[in-house]
């Protein structure tokens, strides 16, 4: 489980990004982090991973306070997070990044599972440099396996999972984020826009200018986030979509 | 052979207390055991310290051995190898050179290697450089390699300098007739005070000849690399060299990429990055619980062998 505890970050120049996020994700739930660009979501997943430190709050995991505790610490306990951008590495493979994230080797049927889920062969991919010469899509994907090998995960943090990622992929995904969601092992936090996967949420998050604006069950959060997107499609209110 | 070229051989090639099929054993400049194999035949070199190495058209998936080792310092082991390769055979070359120093003076191995590739024949050279030992003499290895390639003739050569070697001077020339195709995958580790320089010129002569060249270093402590490379396309050709170097400590750079097309169908590209490592690619492996050490560890190891 994971909560957060009055949570607040600023930027070296003391610019505010995040005040006072308190929330709660249960194990075996699937949060959704929903919100207007540059509302503070990323930042709010690189506070939770240990890639920023907060200026006040507390971070806990199963009840344990994690907000001392540096990016490996917090790997180790459990914190599993899926970048945004990817990372690009020339020399490591795609089995090598995989079994650097199981902690261990990783059997043909193992690799199967897990990229099987993310849509990939394992078979075209495994011996694959996770270098520029994979796709932003295929680098998405392996980024999103990265986070579904480790064995040890109580929290997986997902930022933007859905972004380069095709149609057909996607269900895939959806499916992936669903078994999780039913193994009720792990609390899951999901940073996304897309609507399919606002409908798999349990909770959803609105973050908007650095706090949380509204927070509740889905069917409580959704209809009002769709109708606000209705009325907020043309930027100039009232006027024509085009002049 | 003593306990020393034992363990050497161990690190530079994949020495199990003994080679199958052909190989000779170079220890402080002598022989310490040679054997031919029905298409490979090893023999002394007339008037200079050296092998050669004559490879038939009928072998096919053979592998020759020929490591090198120097076991002590205040030796100065200079050595002239030739191999002929026939035309159509298919072979794979192990020629790893180790050098152990536990005294003050240097300990050197220079070897001069040529290649007579013939039409069609596939070369696969492999070689792995380490210095060992606890003396502050230098260990040095300066290895020469000079390829002639035949028409449809391949060769590949990975070459890969673990560590423990405090200088290096590698000089590697070739000339490539119609359809030739040179791969050259170089890995250079360097750290304390060591140096190495490397340097390339590759001359592609014939029509829709290729090389491609991909160097990967890792400069950390005060260390210093050179590298060189100078790429002439004088046919219809690809030519493409990749240089690459991570810096870590205080570790430097020179890189200096040449091309020269002298035909106007000849198309070549260079691609160089130096740098040190990508944060983002540290943070990405303590997310998966590696510590900082760890990561840098990890990451330096891929890339050099990548």
């Amino acid at each position: 489980m994971l909560s957060l505890e009055h949570l607040a970050w600023n930027l070296p120049d003391g610019e505010p990004i995040l005040k006072d996020i308190t929330l709660t994700v249960p194990n075996g739930k699937l949060a959704v982090v929903t919100g207007p660009n540059g509302g503070g979501k990323t930042s709010l997943a690189k506070l939770i991973a240990g890639l920023e430190k907060p200026s006040a709050g507390r971070i806990l995991l199963d009840g344990e306070d994690i907000t001392g505790l540096d990016i490996t610490q917090r790997a180790k306990k459990g914190v599993a997070y899926a970048f945004q951008q990817p990372v690009r590495f020339k020399g490591l493979s795609v089995r090598d990044l995989l079994e650097l994230a199981a902690g261990g080797s990783l059997s043909e049927p193992e690799l199967c599972a897990i990229l099987g889920q993310v849509g990939l062969c394992a078979q075209d991919y495994t011996d694959r440099q996770v270098d520029a010469s994979l796709s932003g899509g295929e680098s998405k994907r392996i980024e999103i396996a990265t986070v579904l090998a480790r064995k040890n995960a109580d929290l997986m943090i997902f930022d933007e999972p859905e972004a380069g990622i095709d149609l057909w992929s996607f269900s895939g995904l959806i499916d992936a984020f669903q078994r999780m969601k039913a193994r009720k092992k792990s609390a899951a936090l999901i940073i996304s826009h897309q609507e399919r996967i606002l409908q798999i949420a349990d909770e959803i998050i609105v973050i908007a200018d650095g706090g949380v604006r509204a927070a509740g069950p889905r069917e409580e959060i959704l209809p009002t986030l769709l109708g606000e997107e209705k009325a907020g499609r043309c930027p100039r209110e009232g006027g024509p979509l085009y002049e | 052979m003593n306990k020393i070229t034992e363990t050497l051989l161990g690190l530079v090639s994949d020495w199990a207390g003994a080679f199958t099929g052909a190989y000779n054993i170079r220890e402080d400049g002598a022989c310490a055991g040679r054997q031919s194999s029905e298409h490979i035949q090893i023999e002394s070199k007339d008037g200079a310290p050296g092998l050669v190495i004559r490879i038939s058209p009928d072998a096919k998936n053979e592998t020759v051995y020929i490591p090198a080792c120097v076991t002590h310092s205040d030796v100065n082991d200079l050595v002239y190898n030739d191999f002929y390769v026939g035309e159509g055979a298919d072979v794979t070359i192990v020629a790893g050179c180790g050098v152990h120093s536990d005294g003050e003076e240097e300990a050197r191995h220079n070897g001069i290697h040529r290649f007579f590739v013939e039409k069609g024949a596939h070369v696969l050279y492999q070689e792995k450089h380490i210095g060992t030992g606890s003396g502050s003499g230098i260990r040095r290895i300066d290895p020469v390699s000079d390829i002639y390639l035949s028409e449809d003739a391949v060769l590949e050569m990975d070459t890969v300098q673990i560590g423990g070697v405090d200088r290096t001077n590698r000089k590697t020339t070739a000339q490539l007739a119609a359809r030739a195709r040179l791969i050259i995958h170089e890995s250079i580790l360097t750290e304390g005070e060591q140096t190495a320089r490397t340097d390339f010129a590759v001359s592609i002569d014939g029509e829709d000849a290729a090389v491609d060249l991909i160097s990967r270093s890792v400069a950390k402590g005060n260390s210093q690399q050179e590298y060189h490379s100078r790429i002439l396309g004088n046919n219809r050709c690809t030519g493409h060299s990749e240089c690459d170097a991570i810096l870590v400590g205080s570790g430097k750079v020179n890189a200096a990429p040449e091309l020269f097309a002298g035909h106007i169908d000849a198309s070549l590209i260079h691609e160089a990055a130096i740098g040190k490592i990508a944060g983002e690619q540290i943070i990405k492996l303590r997310t998966l619980g590696l510590s900082e050490e760890e990561a840098e560890e990890r990451i330096i190891q891929g890339f050099l062998q990548g």
